[in-house]
């Protein structure tokens, strides 16, 4: 029929017949391949056709946002009643912190995000000077969020000053004098000389923030700051914790194994009941310490035990040829560690590590079992209203929504860094 | 300083006092020396306080009163017990509650896991983003809330027991949780139990008469079918033999709940049901990152020398992407144990909620209580870490 008019190796190409290009190849490759996947996607449309548009409905279309009660909300629509977020908005932020110091809060989290984006962005301008602030931020928050006097800050920042000196100073070596020797006030003190030295009591006892106690924290701000707290103080404490495990010094070896092990082995719930029951008989009679304070202590050695196993994987997934290397140059054990083990065993730890924050950031949702008023604990009273009785599934989803959007940038995050780092010539 | 010492030459300097923390020869056991003695120093510490409040309290460290009865009951229970039963008991009553939930849990997040980390592979882009976003959602969100969320629909959602669905005739879903008829064992159930013993001796000893075959001859016999008929067929052939000796009560409405058969109660089913999906979120993870771990060559091989691929996978890939899939997935099956104990946020009678919950508050004794709660945990952990470590080193062996 047609006639050849070309030279062979001359015809001009022709387009790929229909069937094996765009939208028509795409879907006959992804979905109609063989008849397993005929069968898979005609089933998943079937579920998503069955599950997405009611659950839409629920959340979005049939959802009221505008009542003042429960049966109001029923008698506008069939679907969510978000009126109850919409009144509760704020407790489930803060809790019970008093109305007129949620400025504080407010500041402070602005801060703690100030604070946060030098360590997590390395190309920002002025990275240097800011990361002081980072490190100065913990005291900042601390105050801004319980209050303290006069005498409480200038205390502080003095004992900061005096370690800081100590440091530059006489470098590691003068900060061990330095709490040896408040060691052994500390046990003098203890066992009845009169030697404690209250810096505090020098000053004025006028507050400069109008103190808040714990009890009162609450809400969205309780996650985020156990959370915060948990990650910064666990990630050096585990670190240590898996240098000790991996060193062949026997006894701090063992120390570290029967730590980590003992941890790892009880579930998170047993070390929150022991922090609310059990603690009160293990400290001397009559003190009585905070029971926020106790939980972000229990939270952070949780979380430190499985930090260590995870930098250990790391550690042990290094050539011995760097630690022997780093032996031969002449460097003592913390330079050798500082300067040439961690910075590679951490990079090949961070999902891990990030991991393990993120179980810290979820696991920080039990301080309800004993009694702290977290975002879901704060559903009970809510609950308990009649105004908003039974309306659970909101609240959760409402609170799930929240820690959906944290934990998974913190994974993206993670991600970020893995490829950032990657040195592998893999690609 | 010591440039001039020939390499390997005993020191020449007389000890000093200083050299126990300059000499790093001695420096090592000085730390050591410190350690050990602060860490007497704080168990002195930790137990002179005890034993101070102790005393303060006027309580004696003991565990006779956990002999005493508990004055409390359990919903739901799997072997006999009421309030006149000891704290003791009732702690057994917490544990295999505990083991119940967690048995049936990784079971359940097993096949959730393994079904959802091979369609996350499947190359429909369909089922795979599906699959994706629920594997993201799971993982993202605090399991208590999980839990709550889902015992909550099931109370507030699922119908009463007098509208109460009947998927199939006898069991009900409502708000009570399900209910099903019980089996009753009679007299001669004994041979079906034994009927099934000896398929499942019967089913083993044929695929090693069939790998033997194999090994010989190349002839590949019908293990799966031979070993269902035996394992499944031996026990009803029994069963029917001995003129079905298995009587039902069959639920029955009465009043307002169900009277007969048997229930599970709303607790256990949201506990497991979130636990499962939960931990199965995890497995899928690790599933495809073991099954991705294995180089295509493998595959291409396997294709190239003529397996199907259903074939490919069940000899080729599966075998070797089982030694990166099994050590994470036991931890996965740990936490699933130790995250179990979230029970008590429902109301479900496990280890903690028994011994740690309801006897710790009646008796007041905390300490005695909870090293009750800790032993077991710990007992638990370690043993599921000693089998891990024993498969390990075994799967090391076979690696050349």
């Amino acid at each position: 029929m047609s006639e050849q008019s070309y030279a062979p190796g001359s015809h001009p190409d022709l387009p790929p017949p229909a069937g094996q290009r765009g939208a028509i190849k795409w879907i006959r490759e992804n979905l109609f391949s063989s008849p397993t996947n005929i069968v898979l996607t005609l089933l998943s449309i079937f579920l998503v056709w069955k599950i997405v548009p009611p659950m839409l409905d629920w959340l979005v279309f049939d959802s009221v946002v505008d009542a003042n009660h429960r049966n109001e909300c029923r008698e506008q629509g069939t679907g969510a009643c978000w009126a109850v977020i919409r009144e509760r908005f704020t407790q489930l932020i803060y809790g019970f912190y008093p109305t007129e110091h949620r400025w504080r809060v407010n500041l402070a989290f602005v801060l703690m995000l100030a604070a946060l984006l030098p360590l997590l962005w390395d190309k920002m301008p002025g990275r240097k000077t800011l990361l002081w602030f980072s490190a100065a931020f913990p005291v900042v928050g601390f105050f801004l969020l319980w209050g303290g006097t006069v005498g409480e800050i200038a205390a502080t920042i003095i004992w900061i000053a005096i370690f800081a000196l100590t440091f530059r100073f006489f470098s590691f070596a003068g900060i061990g004098i330095l709490l040896a020797a408040l060691f052994v006030i500390g046990a003098l003190a203890y066992f009845g000389l009169p030697i404690g030295i209250n810096i505090a009591s020098w000053f004025s006892d006028a507050a400069v923030l109008e103190p808040v106690e714990s009890a009162k924290f609450g809400g969205f701000m309780l996650t985020v700051l156990i959370g915060f707290t948990g990650i910064t103080l666990s990630l050096p404490l585990g670190i240590l914790l898996a240098l000790g495990r991996s060193s062949n010094l026997l006894i701090v070896k063992a120390i570290c194994v029967g730590f980590i092990e003992f941890i790892r082995g009880v579930p998170l719930i047993t070390l929150l009941f022991i922090a609310s029951t059990l603690l009160n008989y293990f400290l001397p009679p009559g003190t009585n310490f905070d029971l926020l304070l106790r939980v972000m202590i229990m939270v952070t050695i949780f979380s430190a035990a499985y930090i260590a196993e995870v930098v250990r994987g790391g550690l042990a997934a290094l050539p011995k040829g760097q630690f022997e290397a780093a032996d031969a140059t002449g460097l003592t054990y913390w330079e050798s560690m500082r300067l040439i083990v961690l910075p590679q065993a951490l990079k090949i730890s961070i999902p891990g590590i990030v991991n393990t924050f993120i179980g810290l950031y979820k696991d920080t949702t039990l301080v309800l079992i004993i009694g702290l008023l977290d975002p879901l604990g704060l559903t009970q009273p809510i609950l308990a209203d009649s105004k908003w009785q039974s309306l659970s599934t909101e609240l959760y989803v409402f609170i799930a929504l929240f820690f959906f959007i944290s934990c998974f940038a913190m994974s993206r995050y993670s991600l970020y860094l893995e490829r950032k780092l990657d040195t592998s010539h893999r690609n | 300083m010591s440039a001039q010492i020939p390499v390997g030459a005993p020191p020449s300097e007389p000890f000093k006092i200083s050299m126990l923390w300059l000499d790093s020869r001695y420096r090592g056991i000085s730390i050591q020396f410190l350690a050990l003695l602060g860490l007497l120093c704080l168990i002195g510490f930790l137990v002179r306080n005890t034993l101070n409040n102790l005393e303060l309290l006027g309580l004696e460290f003991s565990y006779d009163i956990l002999n005493s009865p508990s004055n409390y009951d359990i919903n739901q229970t799997l072997i006999e017990y009421d309030s006149r039963s000891s704290h003791w008991r009732a702690t057994l009553v917490g544990l295999i509650n505990t083991g119940l939930v967690a048995i049936s849990g990784v079971i359940a997040a097993t096949l959730i896991g393994f079904t959802a980390g091979v369609l996350r592979l499947s190359n429909n882009w369909l089922i795979e983003k599906i699959v994706y976003c629920w594997v993201e959602f799971t993982r993202n969100v605090p399991l208590l809330l999980q839990i709550l969320l889902v015992h909550g629909i099931m109370i507030h959602s699922l119908p009463r027991p007098k509208q109460a669905l009947e998927p199939m005739p006898g069991t009900f879903f409502s708000n009570r949780g399900f209910t099903m008829p019980a089996p009753h064992p009679e007299s001669g159930f004994m041979w079906v139990v034994a009927a099934f013993v000896i398929g499942i001796i019967g089913a083993f000893l044929f695929r090693r008469h069939a790998r033997a075959v194999q090994e010989a001859s190349g002839r590949i016999l019908p293990v799966f079918t031979v070993a269902l008929g035996l394992i499944v067929g031996l026990p009803i052939l029994a069963y029917l033999l001995t003129g079905s000796p298995l009587s039902w009560t069959v639920p029955e409405l009465k009043g307002f709940n169900f009277k007969g058969g048997m229930t599970v109660r709303p607790e256990f089913l949201a506990l497991w049901l979130a636990l499962s999906l939960y931990t199965g979120a995890f497995i899928s993870e690790i599933v495809r990152a073991g099954i991705l771990s294995i180089s295509k060559g493998q595959t291409e091989a396997a294709y190239a020398i003529g397996l199907k691929s259903n074939w490919t996978m069940r000899l080729v890939v599966l075998p070797q992407a089982l030694r990166v899939i099994i050590p994470p997935l036991i931890s996965q099956y740990l936490n699933l144990t130790k995250n179990s104990s979230l029970a008590i946020a429902v109301g479900y009678m496990d280890i903690v909620a028994t011994i740690g919950g309801i006897s710790l508050n009646q008796t007041g004794r905390a300490l005695e209580c909870m090293s009750v709660v800790l032993a077991l945990y710990l007992t638990i952990s370690l043993s599921i870490s000693m089998i891990m470590n024993w498969y390990n080193r075994r799967v090391a062996l076979v690696e050349r």
